[in-house]
């Protein structure tokens, strides 16, 4: 063994020695100890401003480097590239036929084609789907290799500052990060099982809060998150549901370290099931083993029993079932807005100029992920507390999911679709088709008083209306389109038109007419 | 590559260097198998495409005779169909030829929709089948076949009981055509 020692080797180890405390002392002070009180140095704020600086500098740059090369930038535009009808399918089909008033007998017009052609290649171009499951496009460079789409006008100081930044990343604030990540679990799953020993009682809960909440923050600080709060007079109470949009896994971490929540979820194995059982010892959190999940009644009862119970912790849940980039809202799964108890909706949007916190599932697993965004420069965002809402006389569970979507999307300055967050992996349901040639079979015979053409197309509405108030699941997609019948003018009973004026409740998204 | 890029923008006459750049964005983020081609499962992921009664018909438009799969430079010629007609009016090339999206080739696309055999014909059997894509089950086949036999009567001249493509352009001589046929960039 002595002869592997170099000569040095009393003075390296000294000097790592020191410089091991010096780190973990500087850690110490500057973020766990503020972590724990929940003050802050501003230190954070100072970089996020620093930060910005150096990318409105990197951009202008690139700029002129385009504009000395005689090309042009290519520049992203989330709003839409084409421009597409306002008028809904019916309306522009019945305009291009000769005669508005509807025929005794059914006419068809070979021009009718046109319309539905039109739209296709439309989608085809453009649609409001697809484009939510990839990440957003960004205008500005962050300097990172993975958002830049205009790599030929890269300068040689931009590039020296891109490698500077990338060192300034993955050495100094990798390592950094990653100790507090394990630092705040550990923490975490250590207090929790301590606190889960003491008996029931006010004592319990309030060291429980106090250790979640710390522990929730120096994860915050291990992803050097920079988030601002609005109008915490509306936090979410004990006995309500909390809803907010679904971005990334780290929505929890976001949430959680300002307020303390009861955690629904699947029982996972691994660390996160040490981690699970771990919380659940300290305070009650809901979680479902993998049969339970399906059954919807044993997931609506768990729900509400939480909710009855004033002394347990409010439940936070995310409805749209799935990761959404951040540019929009969509479809809330309406299991949540059936129990009947006060909703407390939250908005959460990230600022795209610092990275991109959406989690691709498709594409990287969680531990990629959080590698991601551990080695970026840090997630900036705002949290939008909403006043509560509750379900009202005559409103049923997917009115009221839509009217809370709407008040979240309008809060966030997201897009407000009706469209299913679960089309990211699944076909479209075949009953959106079906509406679409209900429609058309209206137009073609015409709403006319007399007998035959319009029984066939009455039964079929009738049938079809009763099938929606069962309230099946495979029918959830149009009981989401009958459900905005009374917020959008066309009373539309087909989704083009739902959708479309679901777009329109957002100003700043909607579809310009030429 | 960028010589096919050329000869495809020689072909659409005029389109921009970032309308070119925004559609193969598009059509990279549409090739979920990174192929370099699009299968027609691949549209078929678009949600508000699928929904659409003539969305199988629509996507057939884009895949030559035989062939499932489309490249970047069959993707724009299908789509030059529909840009807007004033446009062309900037580039008066003699020898260009008759550009992608004239109302007489607009009119032809949609024609190409109705005609399933591609035998340049639209019989009664092909007009029913359209139909029923548009209606679904909502009217009953004797109501669809005399609408499909009105139409034909209608359009008909030569009483070869079918519409010709020259027949069809009669029939819709009064529709804008160009209009309803055209996507417009915003930038």
């Amino acid at each position: 063994m002595e002869s592997y020692l170099f000569p040095f080797d009393g003075l390296l180890c000294m000097l790592l020695g020191i410089s091991f405390t010096l780190w973990f002392t500087l850690l110490l002070i500057f973020i766990i100890v503020p972590a724990v009180f929940g003050v802050s140095f501003g230190i954070r704020r100072l970089y996020m401003k620093s930060l910005l600086k150096i990318f409105e500098w990197a951009t202008l740059r690139m700029e002129r480097g385009a504009r000395e090369k005689n090309q042009q930038l290519y520049k992203p535009y989330s709003n839409g590239i084409i421009a597409k009808e306002l008028v809904s399918l019916e309306q522009e089909i019945q305009e291009v036929r000769r005669s508005g008033i509807p025929a005794p007998e059914p006419e068809f017009d070979m021009s009718d084609i046109f319309s539905f052609c039109r739209r296709g290649v439309e989608s085809i171009v453009d649609d409001e789907v697809t484009k939510r499951f990839t990440a957003e496009e960004l205008e500005s460079w962050n300097l990172l290799t993975r958002s830049n789409y205009n790599f030929h006008h890269i300068s040689t100081r931009l590039t020296v500052l891109w490698g500077v930044g990338v060192l300034v990343r993955y050495a100094i604030l990798l390592p950094l990060r990653v100790t507090l990540a394990f630092t705040g679990v550990g923490l975490l799953v250590v207090l929790t099982s301590l606190i889960g020993l003491l008996p029931n009682g006010w004592v319990k809960s309030s060291l429980s809060e106090k250790a979640h909440l710390m522990c929730y923050r120096i994860c915050v600080r291990a992803l050097t998150a920079i988030i601002t709060y609005h109008d915490s007079e509306n936090k979410p109470k004990n006995g309500g549901i909390c809803v907010a949009n679904h971005t990334s896994p780290i929505d929890v971490i976001i949430l959680a370290s300002d307020g303390c929540y009861a955690m629904v979820g699947q029982v996972h194995g691994g660390l996160m099931g040490v981690i699970q059982r771990a919380m659940l010892k300290a305070c009650p959190h809901i979680w479902f083993e993998r049969s339970e999940v399906k059954d919807r009644h044993l997931v609506a009862k768990r729900l509400s029993d939480h909710v009855a119970d004033k002394t347990k912790l409010p439940i936070l849940i995310f409805p749209e079932g799935t990761c959404i980039n951040n540019t929009s809202v969509m479809m809330f799964k309406k299991g949540s807005f059936e129990i009947g108890c006060t909703v407390y909706p939250v908005a959460i949007k990230y600022d795209p100029r610092f990275g991109d916190a959406f989690w691709n599932s498709s594409k990287f697993g969680m531990v990629n992920y959080l590698l991601h965004m551990m080695s970026s420069w840090g997630v900036v965002c705002s949290v939008w507390y909403l006043p509560p809402m509750r379900r009202e006389e005559g409103e049923d569970a997917v009115q009221f999911a839509n009217r809370v979507k709407a008040a979240i999307a309008r809060k966030g300055g997201l897009a407000d679709l009706l469209w299913d967050g679960g089309l990211k992996r699944e076909k479209v349901k075949k009953v959106f088709k079906e509406e679409q040639q209900k429609m058309y079979s209206k137009v073609l015979v015409g709403v006319s008083e007399d007998s035959h053409g319009s029984e066939v197309v009455r039964g079929s509405e009738d049938s079809h209306g009763s099938e929606v108030v069962r309230g099946s699941e495979d029918l959830h997609g149009s009981e989401v389109v009958r459900g905005s019948e009374d917020s959008h003018r066309s009373g539309g009973r087909h989704c083009y038109a739902a959708w479309r004026a679901g777009a329109l409740e957002e100003p700043g998204r909607t579809f310009i007419l030429n | 590559g960028t010589y096919g890029i050329a000869q495809t923008v020689r072909e659409l006459s005029v389109i921009s260097h970032s309308q070119i750049t925004r559609l193969y964005s598009r059509f990279h983020s549409l090739d979920k198998g990174e192929n370099g081609a699009l299968s027609r499962e691949d549209f078929q992921r678009i949600p508000e495409l699928a929904i659409n009664p003539l969305g199988d018909r629509i996507i057939n438009a884009f895949f030559p005779e035989g062939e499932d799969q489309v490249n970047f430079r069959g993707f724009m010629r299908t789509l030059a169909h529909f840009r807007p007609v004033e446009d062309n009016e900037k580039n008066k090339d003699p020898n260009s030829g008759e550009p992608l999206n004239s109302r007489n080739n607009k009119l032809l696309f949609a024609f190409r929709l109705y005609d399933l055999d591609r035998d340049d014909k639209i019989s009664r059997d092909e007009l029913l089948q359209v139909l029923r894509m548009m209606v679904g089950v909502n009217i009953s086949d004797e109501q669809l076949g005399s609408i499909a036999d009105r139409t034909i009567q209608e359009a008909d001249t030569n009483g070869d009981m079918s519409i010709s493509f020259s027949e069809f352009i009669k029939v819709l001589e009064k529709v804008d055509v160009e209009q309803k046929m055209s996507i417009r960039f915003l930038h």
